[in-house]
């Protein structure tokens, strides 16, 4: 017990550690930034401390917060249901074939069509509001994490299956305790993709569906020409998007993927 | 009454035929050594007879209590420690989990792993030491019928030895019967009652030769001594080395 939690420890300090070299990125971003604003002057593109500015003055008056709120709650739920839809569907195609076959073009088509249609579509069907943004989030992320659970089923190691059955587990077993680990390890890169996708739609559909949120003080934003405040309100979805991402879906990755650590050679640990 | 009983098995894989009219029958506390050329099937027959696999024709009798099975790979589960891997079964046969950590000590001892290894994942083990903790997992039951499909073919030879005088051991006792797979004549001489030779295209099995004496009465020179006259004048195992033959130089 103490074992673990000694080495649960060691993963965060390492977690944290790596996030000098993530800083490192965002400060040569952060650099090249300036050096646009430079070139190009406050009206076109304002400075990154300028932006920061903005951002904390927005999140200090309060209404933003509401607003934020409001799209990461959007976004949230949308990615949500669409990982549930999409594991549950994606494992199920998984295991039959004749299933999968079917569904493979309808992915197609599903994946072709772009996100923006989706959204007039729902606007027509559902007016503006929550209903268009969630429709959306599902239609286009869901497809996303179905692929992960069947590329996860279908990869899994027969071998282990045939393993456990040879020491008495029934199909259910064989799932829960063999195969979910496999699909897991298939569906995490999908769900951080989805969850992507999900805050992305999100943002688009509510400045389309003049829906409020971050999308809707993106559309005020444009129509006052105010620069600074549409690239303060960017920057704040960016962080929320990178809050949920480092605090749900990747500490429960690292937990079930511990043993691939091992397997890293000294210096390549993430 | 035998433990296991195949009696007129054939199997195809994807309109293959590989096996038909397999007949065999192992009796309780006996070790049955199965021999044949690479790819005359002797894993499918392993596989049909643990019920891996549905045969095509011919029947299965199972009438031992409890089976395990070491694979021709070692089959660990990559995310699971190797006392994880090896106390497998137990969770599957629902042991609590207080009294598994004792179990899995003991097999892993019985298949020579240290305790210091048993913390660590596959990937960080070697071969050998793999090969040793799908052995230990297949222990960790106490099995009355244990299936080897080559199990020692990754060991080193004093380990090889050892394994080999792990299940001589577990055959004198009567604790298990067991269907042994092996490329290794001497392997088969030493550990078994009887060798069962298949066809090399699993038309049926071509013979069986008993041992005389008890496994783990013969020594060495015997063995040796025993697998020469088998290799030299004994028509039964003339094809028994054919793959090794067509790829040596
Ligand atoms: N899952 C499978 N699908 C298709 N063919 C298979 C499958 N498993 C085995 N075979 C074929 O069946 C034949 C027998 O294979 P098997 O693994 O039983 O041989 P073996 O006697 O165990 O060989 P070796 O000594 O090399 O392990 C081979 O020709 C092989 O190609
Ligand atoms: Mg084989």
């Amino acid at each position: 017990m103490l074992w673990v939690g000694l080495d649960r420890l060691a993963r965060l300090g390492r977690f944290l550690w790596s996030g000098w070299a993530g800083l490192a990125g965002l400060a040569l971003l952060a650099a090249l930034w300036q050096a646009g604003h430079e070139a190009y002057g406050a009206f076109i593109l304002p400075a990154p401390l300028e932006t920061l500015a903005a951002a904390a003055r927005l999140l200090t008056d309060g209404s933003a917060r509401a607003m934020l709120a409001t799209t990461v709650e959007r976004a949230v739920t949308g990615f949500a249901l669409c990982a549930l839809a999409g594991t549950v569907a994606g494992v199920a195609a998984g295991y039959s074939p004749a299933t999968l076959r079917i569904a493979r073009p309808i992915l197609t088509v599903i994946l072709g069509v772009p996100p923006i249609a989706w959204i007039v579509l729902a606007m027509i069907w559902f007016g503006t509001g929550d209903g268009t943004v969630a429709i959306t989030i599902l239609i286009s992320a869901t497809p996303i994490v179905f692929v992960g659970a069947v590329e996860g089923v279908v990869t899994r190691d027969r071998g282990l299956d045939a393993m456990a059955k040879a020491f008495g587990a029934g199909p259910v077993r064989r799932f829960t305790h063999v195969a979910v680990r496999q699909i897991a390890a298939h569906l995490f890169p999908a769900l951080l993709l989805a969850l992507g996708t999900a805050f992305k739609v999100a943002v688009m559909a509510e400045l389309l569906a003049n829906a409020g949120g971050v999308g809707g003080a993106l559309a005020r934003a444009r129509a006052m020409l105010d620069v600074a405040e549409a690239l303060a309100w960017v920057s704040l979805a960016v962080a929320a998007l990178i809050l949920v991402e480092y605090g749900l879906i990747r500490p429960a990755r690292a937990e079930l993927e511990r043993w691939r650590d091992a397997a890293a050679p000294w210096g390549v640990k993430r | 009454m035998s433990l296991l009983e195949l009696s007129g098995i054939g199997h195809a894989f994807f309109g293959r035929t590989v096996l038909e009219g397999i007949s065999l029958a192992v009796a309780p506390g006996e070790i049955v050594a199965l021999v044949g050329p690479s790819g005359s099937g002797k894993s499918t027959i392993a596989h049909i007879a643990a019920g891996l696999e549905e045969p095509r024709d011919g029947q299965v009798a199972r009438r031992y209590a409890r089976h395990a099975m070491v694979f021709q790979d070692p089959r660990l589960m990559p995310w699971a420690t190797a006392a994880g891997n090896i106390g497998f079964p137990l969770r599957l046969a629902r042991r609590p989990r207080r009294d598994r950590g004792a179990s899995v000590l003991a097999a892993a001892a019985r298949a020579g792993l240290e305790a210091e290894d048993l913390g660590k994942y596959p990937v960080e083990l070697s071969g050998g030491m793999r090969q040793r903790v799908a052995i230990a997992r297949a222990l960790v039951v106490e099995p009355d019928f244990v299936y080897f499909d080559e199990p020692f073919t990754a060991l080193d030879v004093a380990l090889k030895r050892r394994m080999q005088d792990l299940v001589i051991e577990a055959a004198r006792g009567a604790r298990f019967a067991a269907l042994f797979i092996t490329h290794d004549l001497m392997e088969a001489i030493r550990i078994s009652h009887r060798i069962l030779v298949l066809d090399p295209y699993g038309r049926g099995i071509a013979g069986e030769r008993w041992l005389p004496g008890q496994p783990g009465e013969r020594d060495d020179a015997e063995t040796f001594e025993r697998r020469q006259q088998f290799l030299e004048r004994d028509a039964l195992f003339a094809h028994i080395d054919d793959i090794d033959e067509r790829v040596r130089p």
